[in-house]
């Protein structure tokens, strides 16, 4: 069975008998040749080559050539969500650290609920996190929101950080592998596309199997078989 | 690398997994990680050492310079502890003008070093009143994960008990062609060693990780040493951070010494030629 | 009579190479190379915050590189701190490696490259571009080519690839001439040219070829490292 990673909430299509070859590549590197095949993302065309941009797996897909990093800078996106920490509080909101070049920014009336200008810490304090939708991306800033399922203060559990390029594939397709770890543990838990997890479960020993789980993971660079490979990992760590 | 700072939530969970003595790699609370002590980072140190603890990587390099002697010390050579808490080493470090805890890890090393009396300065005279070897001890952090102190003072004492004196030419300048012979006058049992506790509420616990030692409270930084022949010489001590030590903790510090202590040393015994 | 390579090396020989990628966790990228006693590291952190904001630059990243030689890294041990060399050969690092950065997607951010020598046996600026080389590629930073660098010199008037120290203080004769240079792994692009001894024009262009003959060996080394990591 093929495996597939998702990314920013896109699924590639399984491409029936196409095959998927995948090659790791360094910048600079020809990935292909011929104007038949066309760059992806991570890829340039230089002439009649596609040459890769990025360092990683060069996966082509029918006509298309993309480079799947093995690493790299979160780049922010609408919809994505992040879990942040409360960096500082203005009078017309919060400012949020979420791991990025830029801070995020939680309006004062993206609260779920009222919230008084003047008691504005007692729902978010500095040093509190939050998991948050990214609503907008300018040069000004990252406005975020917070209305909405599985969104909010998280309270309890502890937060730990992987490289973000690693997030599609701990959640796995259609969330396979998050929902194997959620299900091996009984633990709640929330990945931001910015790289940070959020864990709580029943008891400490849950939560440190699942940063455990996931921190293997997240060390694997090669895709295939994963899902096979921690069900015997889950087997293995009781 | 992240540079997100420490979350209320990881604090409180932390309190927590300390209270029930739990850290998340699996370590007790007063256990230390292994390590691995490397030689000859640099061939032209007169002697060099490399400790990976954990993720925590420390190179620490020995050099002799001729120098005067100190007015109040004139039958004795110097020793100076120096280095930098270099940005490679972790996204908290930045270029520029030292910050606190670049000035005060060298500080500590030199406290430890110096009062122990490792190194025999009396036997670091070239010609007396005038000229004298100066021993420079330079620590270098490589990467960051926690107790950059104690693994460079285990990087000191394997650098030193590997480093050579220079040979001098006829115009008693160093001559870095011919090859060094004589050992750098140690007192080779001495084997001095800081063991830095951590508090978190009321838990103290020994070698963090960078992020234990991001939530910490307090903090207080013990030299020892096996002194003349008496084991657990204390020569130095510093508190830091905001968070007070009671008496408990002291006692409780006291107890735990001698055997952090020992087990730093079988550890580093393994490396030691 | 001509040139003899004190370690005995031929003329276009270059001395051993390692390198390594991933030796510094924290960073977000990182890696190490040598030429035979000449060790370099670098790590990357970024894009990140840039401070001051006037620093920023609103259509792209900055790349900002800070290289330096650790205190016993050199036989006559060095201060720390910066020197005015270590100040300029952090800029003229810059210089080589900015050109092959895709540094648009990051506006407003800095990505910090820090080159430490951990022990010095000449072209130790070179060693340091291979080395910030693959650690970018490694941050994931998008790039058009890896650079390759290596230093060229010519002692007396004959042209030699890679100077070691022994080289570096050569005075017989013309002396040594030192000639770092920098270019694209894959195109003809140099990025770090530097020059110090004494050097006609018509040697100059032998110096060139015989440069890019040293770049693709060394280019083969770099890709090793970043490729072996992931062969399972």
């Amino acid at each position: 069975m093929k495996e597939f990673e998702t990314k920013n909430n896109e699924e590639y299509e399984d491409m029936g008998s196409e095959p998927v070859s995948r090659t790791v590549v360094v910048p600079g590197e020809v990935v292909a040749t011929g104007e038949d095949f066309l760059p992806g993302e991570g890829a340039r065309r230089e002439g009649s080559d596609v040459v890769a941009s990025r360092y990683g797996l060069a996966e082509k897909i029918g006509r298309v050539v993309k480079i799947i990093p093995f690493s790299g800078a979160f780049i922010p996106r609408r919809n994505n969500v992040v879990i942040g920490r409360v960096s500082d509080i203005v009078h017309s909101g919060w400012i949020i650290d979420i791991d990025y070049a830029q801070n995020g920014f939680l309006p004062l009336m993206e609260s779920p609920r009222f919230v008084n200008k003047n008691e504005m810490d007692q729902f978010l304090a500095i040093g509190d996190v939050v998991s948050a939708k990214i609503w907008s991306v300018s040069p000004k800033g990252i406005d975020l929101a917070m209305k909405g399922k599985g969104l909010g203060k998280l309270e309890g559990g502890f937060v730990f950080r992987v490289n973000p390029s690693r997030v599609p594939r701990i959640i796995g397709r259609e969330g396979s592998m998050i929902n194997l770890i959620k299900e091996k543990t009984g633990c709640n838990i929330t990945i931001g596309q910015n790289g940070w997890v959020w864990v709580k479960g029943n008891d400490i020993d849950s939560e440190l199997k699942v940063r455990k789980a996931i921190e293997f993971i997240a060390e694997k660079v090669l895709v295939s078989g994963l899902t096979e490979k921690m069900e015997k990992w889950f087997g293995e760590n009781k | 690398m992240s540079s997100m700072q420490l979350t209320s939530l990881t604090y409180n969970t932390l309190l927590k997994m300390f209270s029930a003595e739990k850290r998340f790699d699996g370590r007790k609370l007063l256990e230390q990680r292994d390590f691995s002590v490397e030689y000859n980072v640099s061939n032209k140190a007169e002697g060099s050492a490399r400790v990976r603890m954990g993720k925590t990587d420390v190179v620490v390099g020995v050099k002799l310079e001729v120098g005067t002697p100190y007015p109040d010390s004139m039958d004795k050579g110097n020793l100076m502890v120096s280095g930098d808490l270099l940005p490679l080493a972790s996204p908290r470090f930045e270029s520029g003008p030292p910050k606190f805890n670049a000035i005060e890890l060298p500080r500590l090393v030199d406290r430890l070093v110096r009062e122990s009396h490792v190194i025999d300065l009396k036997k670091l005279v070239i010609t007396e009143g005038e000229k004298v070897w100066t021993v420079i001890i330079d620590i270098y952090p490589i990467n960051d994960d926690g107790a950059l102190i104690d693994a460079a003072s285990i990087g000191a004492i394997a650098a030193l008990l590997q480093t050579h004196i220079p040979e001098l030419d006829e115009n008693g300048r160093i001559d870095h062609d011919k090859k060094a012979t004589k050992k750098l006058p140690l007192l080779e049992n001495t084997l001095p060693l800081s063991i830095t506790f951590y508090k978190l509420g009321d838990s103290l616990f020994v070698d963090p990780t960078r992020e234990e030692e991001e939530a910490a409270d307090g903090k207080i930084v013990w030299g020892l040493s096996n002194y003349k022949g008496k084991e657990h010489m204390i020569h130095s001590c510093q508190k830091g951070m905001e968070a007070s030590m009671t008496s408990e903790d002291i006692q409780k510090m006291m107890k735990n010494l001698p055997k952090l202590y020992d087990d730093t040393l079988k550890k580093l015994k393994k490396f030691l030629k | 009579m001509a040139f003899k390579r004190p370690d005995g090396r031929k003329l276009d020989e270059i001395r051993p190479m390692t390198a390594k990628i991933g030796i510094i966790p924290n960073a977000d990228g990182s890696a190490m190379f040598t030429f035979g006693k000449t060790v370099a590291i670098a790590a990357v952190y970024g894009p990140r915050m840039l401070h001051p904001q006037h620093m920023q630059d609103p259509k792209s990243a900055i790349l900002r590189v800070n290289y330096d030689l650790l205190s016993f890294s050199v036989a006559d041990r060095k201060k720390p701190g910066p020197s005015r060399r270590s100040q300029e050969i952090s800029k003229v690092t810059e210089w080589a490696l900015s050109p092959a950065l895709d540094l648009k997607d990051f506006p407003n951010t800095v990505i910090d490259v820090q080159v430490y020598i951990l022990q010095a046996d000449a072209s130790t600026r070179v060693a340091g571009i291979n080395a910030a080389s693959m650690a970018l590629a490694q941050a994931g930073i998008p790039m058009r080519d890896l650079v390759c660098a290596v230093a060229i010199g010519k002692m007396d008037k004959e042209l030699v690839v890679d100077v070691d120290k022994d080289e570096e203080d050569f005075e017989d004769g013309e002396g040594a001439t030192d000639i770092p240079l920098a270019r694209f792994a894959n195109s003809d692009e140099f990025t770090l040219l530097q020059l110090d001894g004494k050097i006609q024009p018509e040697v100059m262009n032998k110096a060139i070829a015989l440069a890019d003959k040293a770049m693709a060996k060394i280019y083969e080394v770099q890709k090793k490292a970043l490729k072996e990591v992931h062969s399972e």
